[in-house]
């Protein structure tokens, strides 16, 4: 229990609270600290992409082994981990390594790794075309769902229709004034709404923030209701 | 009432043919329509080109993947140019695992690009340009770079260390840095500005996606950041610049794919204004 929970809530309130302190004392012993504590946030920062990568394998070995419906993607995925894993830490990220090198002869330090070639050839178009496919959606949902059925909704269309077509030159071929038009809107209404939302959304975090430190928000630890 | 039930049955395939269609036949056949510059995208060109002086540091920083590559390489590809023409050494840096291959392809392209057409005035990896390495840890990153930026990284990410390299010299902070744009998609953009622009003063410029631009007008305003690239358009602007002021002749990835959204936006408008007239004539005769 205390060191599953009460340790935790100490380790978070500890270093919330003298970071803060930190913050507005300038001693040499307070940089000191400070540095310290950003070396450390890096180190566990690399280590949550181990226990990633052990969430992966853990949670597509067990569809696979439970042949539930679609696993055979799973094992696509697992296989391309461990191909890209040990291209990367065998051939090198950007330039091939020594070892590759030595292996393979027709690598030459000027070279592209073998692992670029593959986030070049594979990874960024197949990235790229998942992504272009939100154009096909979105055309299909703009017909069929971007109704003006109430006042807000009139509103909400008119400008976006506004400012989507003001935004390319065509709008500004068809209608000098759109891009002032569009600048008006971005930087009046447009920043009105967002400011407002932004500071909610920054008080929020001050509280929460505060909450954790304080021990009061625990939801964090986990295993509660 | 028979061809307001056929819009409004329409398959939804036809629509996916006719976006690729609008999409496709302006690269075939370009347009080009005239372009003006919008005052946030004239504002960062203005800062780079006037109060950067020669051999200063831009730090771009490449925080997208290849969803987002399409509006923010464009954007990474000119202001390299850019740095270049004002021979200005470049520091890229991300916060994402992929942005550190994104960060590399413009820097492969650029110099070859740039070298092949300025024999006279050749840039040099390590010398001109460099991508610092991946470190983990997005906010302790930017934080940690503001107290020591060869600590925080040691090696750049073709595994040179920092301090061999001619482009890192006299770099030891933000302070040491003339301008950062910072290039996502994403609210990473907020991280930069609340640590490195709010607590170590650094510069500041925004390149972000079309979708993502009205977010940071605010930030515009208040000062926080004295330049916007917004999305492709954003982009396109920039390479107005550098063609109109430098010369610029390389490939314009940007200015190519304009008239290609210009029609898709204009599709999309007529789109939602047939959806509209279908709704509302079916509204009325519902109602009769």
């Amino acid at each position: 229990m205390f060191i599953r929970r009460t340790l935790p809530l100490l380790v978070a309130g500890f270093f919330g609270i003298a970071t803060i302190i930190q913050f507005f004392v300038p001693h040499p012993a307070s940089r000191t600290f400070y540095n310290m504590v950003l070396d450390w946030m890096i180190i566990v920062t690399a280590f949550t992409y181990l226990m990633a990568v052990q969430s992966t394998i853990e949670l597509h070995t067990t569809k696979i082994k439970r042949k539930v419906e679609g696993w055979q993607y799973s094992l696509v995925v697992l296989i391309s981990l461990g191909i890209t894993a040990f291209i990367g830490i065998l051939g090198g990220a950007f330039t091939p390594s020594t070892i590759l090198m030595k292996l393979i002869p027709a690598f030459k330090p000027s070279s592209t790794s073998p692992l670029m070639y593959t986030y070049l050839y594979m990874q960024v178009p197949m990235q790229s075309t998942i992504f272009s496919l939100l154009a096909f959606y979105m055309a299909s949902a703009a017909f069929r769902s971007f109704k003006a059925r109430s006042f807000d909704a009139t509103m909400l269309l008119v400008t976006a229709a506004i400012v989507t077509i003001g935004r390319v030159p065509l709008g500004e071929f068809i209608y000098k004034g759109f891009p002032e038009i569009i600048e008006w809107i971005l930087k009046y209404p447009n920043m009105a709404a967002q400011r407002g939302i932004l500071i909610g959304v920054e008080l929020g975090m001050i509280a929460t923030s505060l909450k954790i430190i304080l021990g009061i928000e625990r939801k964090y630890l986990g295993g509660g209701k | 009432m028979k061809f307001v039930n056929f819009i409004n049955n329409i398959d939804k395939r036809w629509i996916y043919l006719l976006v690729a269609l609008v999409v496709i036949i302006p690269f075939v056949f370009p347009v080009g329509c005239p372009m003006r510059i919008t005052p946030p995208v004239q504002s960062m060109y203005n800062y780079i080109e006037d109060s950067i002086p020669e051999n200063g540091v831009l730090l771009v920083g490449i925080d997208y993947d290849p969803s987002t590559m399409a509006e923010l390489h464009p954007m990474a590809k000119a202001l390299t140019y850019h740095a270049f023409y004002n021979n200005l050494r470049v520091l890229f840096v991300t916060m994402y695992p992929q942005g550190s291959g994104m960060g590399q392809d413009i820097i492969d392209k650029t110099l070859t690009q740039w070298n092949s057409a300025n024999p006279e005035n050749q840039k040099e990896l390590g010398r001109d340009i460099t991508l610092l390495a991946y470190v983990p840890g997005v906010s302790a990153v930017m934080l940690k770079m503001g107290e020591n930026i060869p600590a925080t990284f040691n090696e750049d990410a073709y595994g040179n260390k920092l301090e061999n390299l001619p482009v890192m010299d006299g770099i030891k902070t933000y302070n040491n840095l003339n301008y950062m744009v910072e290039l996502a998609g994403s609210s990473v953009v907020l991280s930069w500005l609340m640590y490195a622009n709010g607590r170590y003063k650094m510069k500041m410029g925004i390149g972000t996606t079309a979708v993502s631009a009205a977010e940071y007008y605010s930030y515009l305003q208040s000062g926080q950041s004295n330049g916007l690239l917004g999305g492709l358009k954003g982009a396109a602007e920039y390479e107005k610049l550098i063609t109109e002021n430098h010369g610029y002749a390389g490939r314009k990835d940007a200015s190519v794919g304009m008239d290609a959204q210009s029609s898709a936006h204009i599709f999309f408008i007529l789109l939602i204004v047939l959806g509209n007239i279908v709704f509302f004539i079916k509204k009325y005769k519902e109602g009769k």
